[in-house]
């Protein structure tokens, strides 16, 4: 960005990379896949580089109030000291902080989700991916993220863009409003769970594999769903076919691949984020 | 006080009046009852006015809006259907039936019998949805009751359901019955006696008239019978209004200014405090001029308010709010992943635990106080650390449920009145976090590479760009 600045341009977009696309070897892989697709589609963008620090969001959902509003207030002096106007992140965490709380603090901008963004380029007709690429007919899971859904009310967005992909897409029980938290959320990516008897990401991940299996009886054995209230079963497969559990946050990343580690289904469950199923279907990973 | 009087004051009235002493004592008993149940609603308004100011006014059109819809239109229970037409059947009958308890109340207060009955063919047909409706209720009751009491649905046990709840929850399905049987008793025994005398009862009763054949044909008897049924029914409703502020079936009228004032941003988004936000520009900027600290109305300076939540009083009085309208039903623990995977944390409790502590620490509805009644079985699973304050935090919610939360809002999504535990939850972990520095030792360490590193993660900021080391050759990273 300081780079841009310099040359007296502006970019269309800023891109938030968050913490974990910057860090996270993992999400590093989501962070290039999503920069592959706004080099492919032309868009000019930015990014901060070593001038992004944290939102400040897992401080706040943590009750570190204070911290929360210094990081804030650092990274809206950053924004303002750029002229930026439109923010787009692949961090649920990132986007529902920065769209829904800077503002009080003097920070307003367009922000978007990569998700929202991602259909947008569908829509425009600008990512293609002609005929669903290596992905046709294959199953694939939506997990939604709670701070892309139900704390913003985004549920459509992803699931067109793996609409696009010409897969076998199979919603889990508890999806969209009622969806399970992957456990993450509330500053709990840091810190071990209190004592029970699961770990909220094994929970989930026994959905989303009973899902993908279209296993009627694990479906049937979910916690907190009353009976008569569970929608329609996915046909049942074997589970030795390739599958994909489909994510748009880091933080339900980690905890989706280690769930599908913890349940030894690694060999033939992948967990991708929307970004990275658009960029390999749109052949722009070589 | 003489019959003429009363008929001189009400000459224009399309019934007959015939005043007695009965009607004396109706209006006492009505007048009693009515008083009792303000007097309960005013000390309730003042243990909710106990909570923090919180500016809720505005966006009048969108609040009445979502209270049609959500209050009185019960959008959110049709997320899960058996319970959702059950309970409508409950919801129509009361408030149908109750258009009854207008004419219950002209008859008592002039002496009339069945005043409306002038309706004509609207009249007859009231009745016999009252009557239709009556049935269906004590049927949605008994369903209601074995769901459970027999099938034990999940979400109606757990500790917090221990004692008074669970026994509340019960003594509402058997006052729903009772006072359908009053109704259907005055009814069948009018109609029976209108019956036994040759004379034609205005009205159409579908299910009284199946059953005349099961009482006497004594006159006496079926008069007695009629005002027993009339009696119980109109001094059960008063008897159960006024067991209302006590009971979790007060949401019949606390759901609508709920949801009325519930959060109209989105569900992600989490208050700022503003004390802080002043602290913060203050530092970053010297010149910002902090508001002069708030001051008690005679001027000396107000007691500074802790961040976040120790005690009830602390909470925002929506908060107060919530836990008033709360009718346990569960929904938001039978959601909450904690719950689910065996935590500790159900945000029902943490609803329930506010409105107990309120009540312990300021009014209690009646001269009872049954919500306080059991507590220790109701915390047995918990290591209650504050025996000797009872504060809110501690006395009755441990950070071990406070730090189960993921703050995923399934709790706020699934509530049928628009409560929001989580708002409570992040209150009294500010309150851990910023006055007690008593946050899991993890999230200390998170905190510390927030300050340190600008990432929640100890990495350090000069390598926030290697991410795109393997991505780029050297003129696009200049170009970024």
């Amino acid at each position: 960005m300081s780079n841009l600045a310099a040359a007296g341009e502006e970019p269309e977009i800023l891109f938030w990379v968050g913490c974990a696309g910057a860090f996270d070897d993992r999400y590093k892989r989501v962070t290039r896949a999503f920069v592959r697709i706004l080099e492919h589609v032309g868009v000019k963008y930015a990014v901060l580089g070593m001038e992004e620090t944290c939102t400040g969001d897992p401080a706040k959902r943590a009750g570190n109030e204070f911290l929360f509003q210094m990081q804030a207030m650092q990274n809206i002096t950053t924004f303002e000291g750029y002229g930026i106007k439109k923010i787009v992140t692949a961090c649920p965490h990132c986007f529902n902080t920065i769209k829904n709380e800077y503002p009080a603090l003097g920070g307003n901008y367009e922000v978007i989700h990569h998700s929202t963004f991602l259909q947008q380029l569908i829509n425009e007709g600008r990512v293609g991916v002609a005929g669903g690429g290596e992905f046709k007919g294959q199953r694939i899971t939506f997990h939604d993220s709670c701070y892309l859904g139900r704390a913003n009310d985004i549920y459509e967005a992803p699931r067109d863009v793996l609409a696009v992909l010409d897969a076998d897409l199979v919603e889990m029980k508890r999806s969209k409003a009622n969806g399970l938290c992957c456990g993450a959320g509330g500053a709990q990516m840091w810190k071990e769970p209190e004592p029970g008897k699961k770990d909220i990401n094994v929970e989930r991940t026994e959905e989303a594999l009973a899902a993908l299996d279209g296993n009627a009886a694990a479906l049937h054995n979910l916690l907190g769903v009353e009976s008569g209230n569970a929608g329609a079963t996915p046909a049942p497969r074997s589970g030795e076919q390739r599958s994909i559990i489909a994510v748009s946050c880091p933080f339900c990343m980690t905890m989706m691949s280690d769930g599908v580690k913890n349940k030894e289904r690694e060999n033939n469950v992948q967990v991708f984020d929307l970004a990275e199923l658009i960029a390999t279907a749109e052949g722009l990973n070589a | 006080m003489h019959n003429e009087y009363i008929s001189d004051l009400t000459p224009n009235l399309p019934f007959p009046v015939h005043f007695s002493i009965q009607n004396i004592l109706f209006l006492l008993v009505a007048l009693a009852g009515f008083g009792l149940f303000a007097w309960q609603v005013r000390k309730i308004r003042a243990n909710i006015l106990v909570g923090r100011d919180r500016d809720m006014s505005g966006n009048v059109s969108e609040r009445l809006n979502k209270t049609l819809l959500v209050a009185l239109g019960q959008q959110k229970m049709f997320k899960r259907i058996t319970p959702a037409l059950l309970h409508l059947i409950v919801y129509v009958g009361f408030i149908v039936i109750n258009i009854e308890v207008l004419e219950i109340m002209i008859d008592g207060i002039f002496g009339t019998h069945r005043a409306l009955s002038f309706l004509g063919p609207l009249y007859s047909l009231l009745m016999g949805t009252n009557e239709i409706l009556g049935v269906l209720v004590i049927m949605a009751a008994v369903a209601l009751w074995w769901r459970r009491n027999v099938k034990k649905v999940r979400r109606f046990t757990g500790p917090e359901l221990r004692m008074w709840p669970k026994l509340d929850a019960d003594i509402i399905l058997y006052v729903e019955v009772i006072l359908m049987t009053a109704l259907f008793t005055m009814n069948t025994a009018d109609l029976k006696l209108h019956q036994v005398q040759g004379l034609e009862l205005p009205g159409a009763f579908p299910i009284s008239s199946l059953l005349t054949g099961l009482l006497p044909s004594n006159v006496a008897t079926l008069e007695i019978l009629e005002r027993v049924g009339w009696w119980a029914h109109i001094v059960g409703i008063l008897a159960f209004l006024n067991y209302l502020p006590s009971s979790k079936h007060f949401h019949i009228i606390m759901a609508f200014p709920n949801v009325y004032y519930s959060r109209l941003v989105p569900q992600g988004q989490f208050s700022n405090v503003d004390s802080i936000t002043h602290e913060v520009k203050a530092m970053m900027d010297p010149s910002y001029q902090v508001p002069p600290p708030a001051t008690n109305p005679d001027g000396s300076a107000a007691a500074p308010t802790p961040f976040g939540a120790k005690d009830v009083d602390d909470l925002a009085w929506t908060n107060l709010l919530n836990a008033y309208s709360c009718t346990e039903c569960g929904r938001c623990t039978s959601v909450c992943p904690a719950n689910i995977t065996g935590k500790l944390l159900s945000p029902r409790k943490i609803i329930m635990d506010t409105r107990d502590r309120v009540e312990e620490k300021y009014n209690s509805p009646l001269i009872f106080q049954p919500n306080l009644y059991g507590t220790e079985a109701k915390h047995a699973e918990q290591e209650v650390l504050d025996k000797e304050s009872h504060t809110l935090l501690r006395g009755y919610v441990t950070p071990e449920e406070l730090w189960a939360c993921t703050t995923c809002n399934a709790c706020v999504e699934a509530c049928p009145v628009n409560i929001n535990p989580l708002e409570s939850i992040v209150e009294m972990r500010r309150f851990l976090v910023l006055e007690e520095s008593a946050a899991p030792n993890s999230l200390n360490v998170m905190f510390s590479n927030i300050e340190n590193n600008g990432a929640p993660w100890a990495f350090s900021p000069s390598d926030r760009f290697n991410w795109a080391d393997e991505l780029f050759v050297a003129d696009k990273a200049v170009k970024a």
